[in-house]
């Protein structure tokens, strides 16, 4: 008898890319706004060996100097450089913004999960609360915040304004991340996990917060931006960063609105910092919510 | 024509060529001002307060014994008093109060509480705070005759008595509020001037109307006044060009000024002048290591006052490097006496060498503090940022922490900074009312660095009583030298006053000093 060959089935599995090269080709604009964090970051992180002079220096033999190859974005009333100044501002703004989002979206996240956890009273107690702290714009709590707490500087960081700016950012992040945990909720392992008498704790913080980090993540990114904007907000009202620290917010404010009309770089460059970074910032978690979201990727 | 007719037209086109300048000038009844003001009062008590956020608050709704008279600056005239006496041997003086004066309670001004009030600012009850407590310390007795007659009599001859008691601070109070509650003026208005308290919103506005029992005849012209406190610059100069407030009555920096002269072209008037007032560095002496002569000896002399003058002239409201008497007038420091001052005159590099040297010798090589400065941006901002730079250069590393006026001027009063952005607040040139400030705190309570130094307190004392120009100028300048080498307080720069008004306010005056012409009785709207 002869044997019967048996067919040859060639299965043509395509090797899977790394997902920072998936990330780049599904989300280019993404990989831009990242590429573009990364400078931030690295001059923020790596100011004293980027910028060419001390942003603290004055100069006044150099006031008001228009941008040239000595200053490429000029010197503002005290001779100041700007580039240097804009550089350290990076600093600021990023400390100030990731350490604001990750408070508030972290208070945020787990306020929201143990809400739809517990239901009943607690989760319509909660959501009243959070109705009346979503009544307030952003800016208008922020203010109440800071002037209620004054400074408290902790290794040249201002801490209470960290936490002034992270506090409405918590009741919104509450929400979406509640909404999210209600499924999760009625998964069979989280009924599972109650049968087996883990405690409400364990429940929360092992089985429901992991299973939020998607949206959790991509309101943490886009809340760093929100926070820079603020911090900004607040310094040129004069309640956020106090001179002579580099900060962008700050630097549009003061003396800047004098000068202006005769050195307009003196605004021009601080607030493109701005909006670089705040457009930066919200590029960047719009793509990553298109990343990471199933529905968006049907 | 007949004569008589010719004569007629004759009288009424003269008429017509004199009533067009002479009604310009005729003050018109009417209206209310509103200012901007830059910083709103902790309180409302004059006699505590050194800040002209109470002057241009409250002076309206109060009236004082004498008044500084602008158009004859330094000259006084009376406010309260008619007319005065003073002994020979200025060791009493007599004044004749106005017989027609009520506090706005309607209850008659008599020589009682303009007593009661002279007795509150020389020798405050426990618990009450008078910042003129030196300035009235000559005073001895004070007696009352009858109604309108008060005698001061005097411990010693104070030649400079007459323009202290035209201060603007000087408030006079109701004797019988006073009784029943020394602290009364801190939390409530009763005066006699020519506005009656309206009210106080706070963070936004104070109000006034106008008092019709007003003393002086025809006065005040507005209806009322209308003061909206404006920390922003950006905000009170776009409220300027906008027409929501018709003046700011304390100053603005040249910056600021030429926008508004850009922006409103000739519908503002501009009106400048020096100033009355300095910026002072205070060191606490009774916290460490400010303590230590040298290290507020190394801090002085690392600022380069002549390159900040030029520097921070053109966007602040500083101008003149000057010691304790303000630059310019008869008693000040000549400035090649003071170019050879470390830190006053031109060899910055050397100054700041000896600076490091000071710091390493006291110990202190790489010292960190805390600068306590006040949130008004002009001028305290641009000195704030400039001193931070200056201290950076000798390797002084130092934070800068800005204080909305009333916890700055509670944190200063207290004691509780290390080193302050502080100012001394003049209203004339007198020396007696410069250096009250810079005697020992027991004596002074507004000497914000609570330094104690007897040569100091006995200098001022001699230099107050002493009636030879040439005697005195040299006593200044010994306790000028002392304050110098001792470092508790130190000039940083002279201020120069620079006032925008809509040109339809009218009747107001300038002067050297924001603190004066501030009741606002003779001002009147051209619209």
């Amino acid at each position: 008898m002869a044997a019967v060959s048996q067919p040859t089935v060639t299965y043509n599995i395509r090797k899977r890319r790394p997902a920072l090269v998936e990330f780049c080709i599904a989300q280019p604009l993404g990989a831009i706004s990242g590429v573009a964090i990364l400078v931030m970051l690295f001059a923020g992180m790596f100011a004293e060996l980027v910028a060419p002079y001390d942003p603290l220096t004055i100069n006044f033999g150099a006031m008001l100097a228009a941008p040239s190859a000595e200053h490429p974005m000029g010197t503002d009333a005290f001779g100041r450089d700007i580039f240097s100044r804009v550089i350290y501002g990076a600093r600021t703004a990023l400390t100030i913004g990731f350490f604001s989002s990750l408070f508030g979206c972290t208070l945020g996240a787990v306020i929201g999960v143990s809400s739809a956890y517990f239901g009943g009273r607690i989760d319509m107690a909660v959501q009243r609360f959070i109705d009346v702290m979503l009544a307030f714009p952003i800016i208008v709590l922020a203010l109440v915040v800071v002037a209620m707490l004054g400074r408290n500087l902790v290794g040249g960081v201002d801490v209470n304004l960290i936490v002034a700016i992270a506090i409405p950012i918590v009741p919104k992040v509450a929400r979406v991340v509640r909404s999210a945990a209600l499924s999760i909720r009625e998964m069979p392992y989280i009924d599972a996990a109650r049968a087996a008498g883990f405690s409400h704790t364990r429940i929360i913080f092992r089985h429901m917060v992991p299973n939020v980090s998607a949206p959790f993540l991509i309101m943490f990114t886009a809340f760093i931006a929100q926070a820079i904007l603020l911090e900004a907000s607040l310094s040129f009202l004069g309640l956020g960063v106090t001179e002579p620290t580099p900060a962008w917010g700050l630097m549009l404010s003061g003396n800047a609105s004098d000068f202006y009309r005769e050195a307009p770089w003196m605004i021009l460059f601080p607030g493109l910092a701005i909006s670089v970074a705040v457009f930066a910032f919200n590029l960047f978690g719009d793509s990553l919510r298109d990343w990471l979201d199933p529905k968006f990727k049907v | 024509m007949s004569y008589l007719r010719m004569l007629a037209a004759g009288f009424a086109a003269a008429g017509l060529a004199l009533a067009g300048p002479a009604d310009a000038q005729t003050p018109k009844r009417g209206g209310t001002l509103t200012y901007a003001i830059s910083a709103e009062t902790p309180h409302y008590d004059c006699h505590a307060s050194d800040t002209f956020a109470t002057l241009h608050f409250a002076s309206p709704f109060y009236s004082t014994l004498m008044q500084f008279d602008l158009a004859k600056y330094p000259g006084v005239k009376g406010d309260l008093a008619e007319s005065w006496t003073v002994a020979p041997d200025l060791m009493s003086y007599t004044f004749k109060l106005r017989s027609n004066v009520s506090f706005h309670d309607g209850t008659p001004l008599t020589s009682a509480d303009v007593k009661a009030t002279y007795d509150r600012l020389r020798s405050p009850p426990t618990g009450i705070v008078s910042t003129r407590q030196a300035t009235f310390g000559d005073i001895d007795t004070i007696e009352t005759p009858d109604a309108t007659t008060i005698t001061f009599k005097m411990k010693a001859p104070n030649p400079a008595m007459m323009e202290h008691f035209a201060s603007p601070w000087n408030c006079v109070y109701s004797a019988a509020r006073l009784a029943s509650d020394p602290n009364f003026p801190r939390n409530n208005i009763m005066g006699s001037g020519p506005f009656r308290f309206g009210e106080h919103v706070k963070g936004s506005h104070v109000t006034g109307l106008r008092n019709e029992r007003y003393f002086e005849p025809g006065k005040p012209y507005l209806d009322g006044f209308r003061g909206v406190f404006m920390s922003q610059p950006a905000a009170m100069l776009n409220a300027l060009q906008g027409g929501q407030v018709m003046a700011e009555f304390r100053g603005i920096s040249p910056a600021e000024r030429d926008r508004l002269v850009q922006g409103m072209g000739d519908r503002v008037r501009i009106e400048e002048s020096g100033w009355t007032l300095n910026l002072l560095v205070v060191f606490n002496v009774e916290k460490k290591p400010f303590d230590d002569v040298r290290v507020r000896q190394a801090l002085n002399m690392a600022i380069d006052r002549r390159a900040g003058a030029q520097g921070l002239a053109r966007q602040a409201t500083l101008r003149d490097v000057g010691g304790l008497v303000r630059p310019g007038s008869p008693f000040a420091i000549k400035d090649a006496d003071l170019a050879k001052v470390p830190g006053y005159g031109t060899n910055i590099a050397a100054a700041r060498a000896e600076a490091r040297r000071l710091l390493q010798q006291a110990g202190v090589p790489n010292l960190k503090f805390v600068l306590h400065n006040r949130a008004t941006p002009q001028p305290y901002t641009p000195a704030g940022i400039y001193l931070v730079d200056q201290w950076r250069q000798i390797g002084v590393e130092v934070e800068h922490r800005q204080s909305e006026t009333s916890p700055y001027l509670a944190a200063m009063s207290s004691g509780n900074f290390d080193v302050a952005v502080d100012f001394s607040n003049l209203f004339m040139d007198e020396p007696s009312l410069g250096l009250a400030k810079y005697v020992s705190f027991d004596r002074a309570p507004e000497n914000r660095s609570r330094s104690i130094d007897r040569e100091l307190d006995r200098l001022y004392d001699l230099q107050s009583r002493e009636r030879d120009t040439a005697k005195r100028y040299d006593i200044i300048r010994q306790f000028e030298a002392r304050m110098f080498e001792q470092v508790y307080q130190a000039p940083l720069l002279w201020w120069h006053r620079i006032i925008p008004t809509h040109k339809t306010v009218m009747g107001w005056e300038m002067s050297p000093s924001h603190n004066l012409g501030q009741n606002l009785a003779g001002v009147w709207l051209n619209q």
